[in-house]
């Protein structure tokens, strides 16, 4: 069975005829063609596919396409505006918060959903906003210091 | 080879070249190359530990409508594998299977429901054979064999003495011995595998992107398993999402892809699954290793001898090196006047393990160091001084034939004991909480390639063209580590441009030269040389061009800043486009290329596998981990690890910490919950939540201290940096656990159920001790 969903991408309105199985992440990509978001293990284990959805970091591997009619989604290729790297991607990129970059799509948007929550997030409260996202390059200590500078530059 | 370092470029925090698609989203990763008429590509996996293949049955399968192509045993005759001497594996099982997951058949479908649906159809019949899963099992007298060509199920087994092992353990104060093991672990690099084969039936040229450390290899076994001519193939790396040794081999969903787009005459795109990527596997084997140490009251090492034993899985992929390397480092960290090796390699029906970053040398380095700590405390010696009374004094070459020309261990001593408060800290610690330390190293590329052509061992071409760009091409994987920036960096540095006038073309087999790969921490230091080399080539066309328009001698023009000047002339300086234009007008487009090879002397020993170990220079490292033991839970949680490397020449400082940092950290994962678990050979640690990579929440805070210790050979001095820290961690938390609560573990990893029943152990003897 197919339904139509109406949703707004990085600000821009799409209606689309989706599976009712299928996953936002394989919409996204697939049908979007939006592949920075990233698929790294079976189902919500590793958090590559996060995305923000009105406002909250989630897991679009394990969110279906049809929950999101009305939805506002927001993914990495929205960040920059006019070019302009938004200050977790200036802080990640400066400070290389990203190594192989796999993972950094979901990273820095997980991070976004906490500095918009918490624009002065402890060390503590950014391992746990960030717990769900496996890095396996950097042993996070770069990726703590890129948050905490972002969250510096922007006050 | 040593170049003054100028630091206009090099020795300054430089982020990644790549690194703004990398925050954008615009990094094109292989999985990324999304296009309406790709095929989608699924493999059939063996149910199976061990067994004789009776019968494929494809014919419902092929009848499936959507189904363009089903490959299986039959289609390819070829075996691969990274040794040349050591190829046992066909891309597809052909009559034996070996290991459960083995690829048996794969389709190709025009999309995913119907590849998977066809798989369903394929009739296999498999008659099961006694599997093996253990060395103990596998060697067992009567057990099965794998390979008919391996008696014992051995697959290597290395047996070297330098100096006389019994002399030196006679003339200790002090001989103890332990026996340690090791868990499997998984590189786990975040992007699962995936290949885009595309095949032109009208040229024959088969096109293949793919997640490859080292594409040059897969190009070869490309053109091998398909009876290709090389110049038919091309090879692309796209942005690659992490490696740590899991791609330093062609892999089998790579040709598979390709056998399926040359069947199906199209485009096939082959995504393994994590499940699937884990079962690919060429992950750390399971080691059990058996060390003896020798010591005199002061603490000076007599004598060492190591027994190891690796589970290396079905197939020989990199075992021959692995269970060399083991052996051959154990030399090259201290002065250790005599060392007895005996490796053995063992088959067994899992699947195959391979290189993984620190290759060979983490699970000795292991046992090592944590024997070499419990012998101190018996001895009443520091751990520090203990590794102080065996530095060795470069340049040397050690007892088995490795060059040192720079050694900075000393002072990476000194660093982390300094910054970790040691001397204020160790013994006045509360129970429970605890300091340890370990040592390690590794080597800046291996000596010697495993395809010896007698071609440099890296080559780096650049162009200057009518842009004024100055464009360096480079086969060398950048898989995160940053060798694109290295390369930038070079080039700028050299020909003193600014770094944005300097573009970097990788890893595509079609434009650029042929590099050995990522792996052994090669990159920097062979392709960091090459590319010094290319940019002085460079360097000599533009300055010659200056010193006719400056009407002077070349030797007296400098280049910095974008321009180029006379030294102390009032001469006013040519700018960098004016020069190139000059240098242009008299031959057009330039071209130019370094290269490096390794010298003879750093290309190791003459005994049999004398070759593996051998490098032109070593990183050292130490660290100091601080951990907080729960002895009620057996939990432990590490608060701080201060690592200090010596990395020859930090040219990109900033690039050089996150190595140092995420190196540590995975030998954090190993030492504390890393560890791959198979039931009757069914794999069932297969995903992120049962194998347990750390997350942030428990990642401590790592303090790194770089160490310069200029190597002779190094590009600008530099040497390796990601690899050398990782194996002093697991070691480094042993005895800080070791320190906190008075237990020793002989297990890696340190699981709290582990350690529980450790602990539970030292318990009851101290009661029975009170007692008594």
């Amino acid at each position: 069975m197919k339904q139509i969903i109406s949703l707004s991408i990085n600000g821009k309105q799409f209606e689309d005829a989706v599976s009712d199985n299928m996953l936002l992440i394989d919409y996204l990509r697939n049908t979007r063609g939006l592949t920075g978001t990233k698929t790294g293990c079976d189902g919500g284990e590793c958090g590559a596919c996060t995305v923000i959805i009105d406002g909250q970091a989630r897991p679009s591997c394990i969110t279906l396409a049809s929950t999101c009619h009305g939805a506002s989604i927001e993914t990495i290729e929205g960040q920059a505006r006019n070019g302009i790297l938004t200050p977790l991607q200036q802080a990640f990129h400066e400070n290389l918060g990203t190594q192989c970059g796999f993972c950094t799509p979901g990273m820095i948007l997980t991070a976004e959903a906490l500095l918009r929550h918490n624009p002065d997030p402890s060390e503590d409260e950014i391992k746990q906003a960030l717990g769900g996202n496996l890095c396996r390059c950097t042993g996070y200590v770069k990726i703590i210091k890129s948050v905490r500078t972002a969250a510096e530059a922007n006050p | 080879m040593i170049e003054p370092i100028k630091g206009t470029v090099v020795g300054q925090p430089v982020p990644l070249v790549d690194g703004i698609e990398k925050v954008t989203g615009k990094a094109v990763f292989t999985a990324d190359l999304i296009a309406p008429d790709n095929l989608t590509g699924r493999i059939l996996r063996s149910p199976v530990s061990h067994g004789r293949i009776i019968r494929i049955d494809t014919s419902k399968a092929e009848a499936l409508e959507g189904v363009t192509a089903i490959v299986t045993g039959e289609d390819c005759a070829f075996t691969y594998g990274v040794i040349p001497i050591a190829m046992n594996e066909y891309p597809i099982a052909r009559d034996r299977v070996r290991y459960r997951g083995e690829a048996v058949a794969a389709v190709a479908a025009v999309d995913a429901r119907t590849a998977e649906a066809a798989l369903e159809l394929i009739e296999l019949e498999i008659e099961e054979l006694p599997a093996v899963y253990t060395p103990k099992e596998s060697r067992a007298v009567g057990a099965e064999l794998l390979h008919d060509n391996k008696p014992g199920n051995l697959e290597r087994e290395v047996h070297h003495e330098f100096g006389n092992v019994e002399d030196g353990f006679a003339s200790a104060d002090l001989v103890s011995q332990e026996v340690f093991h090791c868990a499997e672990i998984n590189h786990a690099q975040m992007e699962p595998h995936a290949a885009l084969a595309e095949y032109d039936v009208s040229r024959d040229h088969l096109t293949l992107h793919s997640v490859s450390q080292v594409p040059f290899y897969v190009h070869l076994t490309l053109a091998r398993c398909l009876e290709m001519d090389t110049s038919h193939i091309r090879v692309v790396k796209p942005f690659v999402g992490g490696g740590f040794g899991s791609r330093t081999e062609t892999l089998n969903f790579e040709i598979i892809a390709a056998l399926l787009a040359r069947k199906a005459g199209g485009k096939v795109m082959m995504q393994l699954t994590r499940e699937e990527t884990f079962i690919t596997h060429r992950g750390r084997p399971d080691t059990e290793v058996k060390m003896k140490i020798g010591l005199s009251k002061s603490g000076k090492i007599t004598a060492a001898a190591c027994e190891v034993v690796m589970s290396g899985g079905a197939y020989a992929g990199y075992g021959l090196v692995t269970i060399l390397y083991a052996g051959a480092l154990l030399h090259g960290i201290y002065d250790v006047p005599t060392i007895k090796y005996d490796g053995y390699r063992v088959y067994t029906n899992h699947p195959p393990c391979g290189a993984m970053r620190g290759h060979g040398t983490v699970d000795v380095r292991h046992a090592f160091e944590c024997l070499l700590d419990r012998m101190a405390r018996q001895l009443n010696l520091d751990p520090f001084e203990v590794r102080k009374a065996n530095m060795l004094a470069a340049p040397m070459f050690t007892a088995n034939g490795l060059m040192i020309n720079s050694y900075g261990l000393p002072e990476c001593l000194e660093k982390v004991k300094a910054a970790s408060g040691w001397n204020e800290r160790i013994g006045q610690m509360p129970e429970g909480r605890g300091l340890g330390m370990a040592c390690s190293h590794y080597v800046s590329g291996a000596a010697k390639p495993v395809h010896w052509t007698g071609e440099p061992h890296a080559v780096v071409s650049m162009k200057l063209d009518f842009d004024g760009g100055i464009t360096a091409f480079t086969g060398a994987s950048d898989i995160g580590q940053g060798s694109t920036t290295i390369v930038a960096m070079a080039a700028a540095e050299i020909l003193g441009v600014d770094l944005g006038r300097v573009r970097v073309l990788t890893n595509d087999s079609a434009v650029t030269p042929k590099d050995n790969g990522s792996y052994s921490s090669r990159v920097t230091f062979m392709v960091g040389n090459a590319a010094i080399e290319a940019a002085k080539a460079m360097r000599e066309k533009l300055v010659a061009a200056a010193a006719t328009k400056l009407d002077v001698s070349p030797d007296e023009v400098e280049c910095e800043g974008e321009s180029f000047f006379v030294a102390g002339s009032s001469q006013s300086a040519l700018p960098f486009q004016d020069v190139a234009i000059a240098a242009l007008a008299s031959e057009g487009t330039i071209n130019v290329k370094g290269t490096f090879t390794t010298p003879v002397e750093a290309q190791g020993g003459k005994h049999r596998g004398g070759a593996v170990g051998s490098t032109m220079g070593f990183s050292y490292a130490a660290q100091v981990v601080e951990v907080a033991v729960d002895p009620d839970t057996g939990q432990i949680a590490v608060d701080k690890v201060w690592v200090a490397l010596d990395c020859g020449f930090a040219i990109n400082p900033l690039a050089v910490e996150g190595q140092i940092e995420g190196s540590v950290w995975m030998g954090m994962g190993q030492g504390l919950s890393e560890e791959t678990h198979y039931k009757n050979g069914l794999p069932v640690h297969g995903n992120f939540l049962d194998y347990r990579v750390p997350t942030i929440v428990e990642s401590p805070d790592i303090e790194v201290h770089i160490v310069e210790s200029i190597d002779p050979l190094g590009p600008f001095g530099a040497k390796e940096a990601g690899e050398g820290a990782l194996s002093g961690f697991p070691p480094a938390l042993a005895n800080a656990v070791a320190n906190a609560i008075q237990t020793d573990v002989n297990f890696l990893p340190l699981t709290p159920d582990r350690l529980l029943v450790a602990l539970n152990k030292s318990r009851r003897a101290a009661r029975r001790k009170e007692a008594s």
